[in-house]
């Protein structure tokens, strides 16, 4: 199964939460937001929206800036 | 001190007048130290796609410092708007600094673009902070579209070139009915000190303090400056005389 993640195509082996996929790849999701095909996921929902083929996810944080 | 008027800004009452930026460190885990030394309760940050293994800088700026993430990387108003909701998905508050930049050269805000944001974003409810170029119309407009204070620079981001801009600032702060931030270019706490004595009622100040060879102390320095100019802005500067000298000292009774 193919999705986007931060606009590169990604493999994964089967479709999961979008909680268990920052789990799988060790980023805090408290730490993060998530837009899913342009749609903000709120945080409460990060352990019930699913990630089937062909989404396009955005995972953005905080950074130094002015 | 005198116990000066606080600065309100979106309803927030704010003891400092100096907000300051976390980019460009060398060391984030300077910017605690920072945030200290600075007094500031208002604290920039930038939004950007995570990459794998990288870190925040959210671990680095302490719980009581109110965020004010811009929208670096807009490149027009759609994206300004994209960027804000994300940060306000974050749950780290409303408070939004709209930085539309296309040009990667000067890096100088479209004003159209910023003003179309402002718009949208305080139908939201988000408190609204443009960042400008110091033109009287788009100053206008951003107040027009519910703007709750705007931020027009001094010189280009991240040259710490100063107060370039001061007589159009000075026209901002004579006409628009909101504060005024005093934001990019500022290198110096005598360029904080002047915008602030001049009218500014605060100053942004990331470059300056970060890219110093002693960020901590640089950070108390801009705090007493911006405290002095906003001191001497309310006392009052006496009149100037474009003539001759005028004697401080009577000029009568001299010894012969």
């Amino acid at each position: 199964m193919n999705i986007t993640v931060n606009g590169e195509s990604r493999e994964l082996d089967s479709p999961c939460t979008l909680l268990e996929y920052l789990q799988s790849q060790g980023i805090d999701p408290d730490a993060v937001v998530a837009e899913l095909d342009l749609v903000i996921i709120p945080r409460e929902n990060f352990g019930s929206v699913r990630l089937v083929q062909g989404v396009s996810l955005e995972i953005l944080h905080f950074v130094g800036g002015g | 001190m005198q116990n000066l008027p606080k600065l309100t800004i979106g309803g927030v009452e704010l003891e400092s007048r100096l907000f300051i930026g976390t980019g460009k460190y060398g060391d984030d885990s300077l910017i605690p130290a920072v945030c200290e030394a600075s007094a500031s309760q208002v604290i920039t940050v930038a939004m950007r796609r995570v990459d794998r293994g990288g870190t925040g800088v959210m671990g680095h700026i302490p719980s009581h410092m109110r965020l004010l993430p811009n929208t670096s990387g807009a490149r027009n108003a759609e994206e300004a708007v994209r960027l804000a909701r994300l940060a306000r998905a974050a749950g780290c508050g409303n408070w939004i600094k709209i930085e539309v930049i296309s040009d990667t050269r000067w890096l100088l805000p479209d004003g159209y673009e910023t003003a179309k944001a402002t718009e949208i974003l305080a139908k939201e409810g988000f408190t609204v902070l443009p960042y400008i170029n110091p033109d009287l119309y788009v100053a206008r407009a951003c107040a027009d579209a519910g703007a709750a204070a705007v931020m027009p620079l001094g010189s280009p981001i991240g040259t710490n070139r100063g107060l370039r801009t001061k007589e159009m600032i000075g026209i901002l702060i004579e006409d628009i009915d909101l504060p005024i931030v005093g934001d990019a270019g500022i290198g110096r706490p005598s360029q904080a000190c002047e915008a602030m004595d001049m009218g500014a009622d605060a100053c942004l100040v990331n470059t300056g303090i970060a890219s110093s060879s002693d960020p901590v102390a640089m950070a108390r320095a801009f705090a007493q400056a911006v405290q002095a100019g906003r001191a001497a802005f309310t006392a009052g500067a006496g009149a100037v005389s474009a003539g001759n000298a005028i004697a401080s000292s009577p000029l009568t009774g001299f010894l012969r």
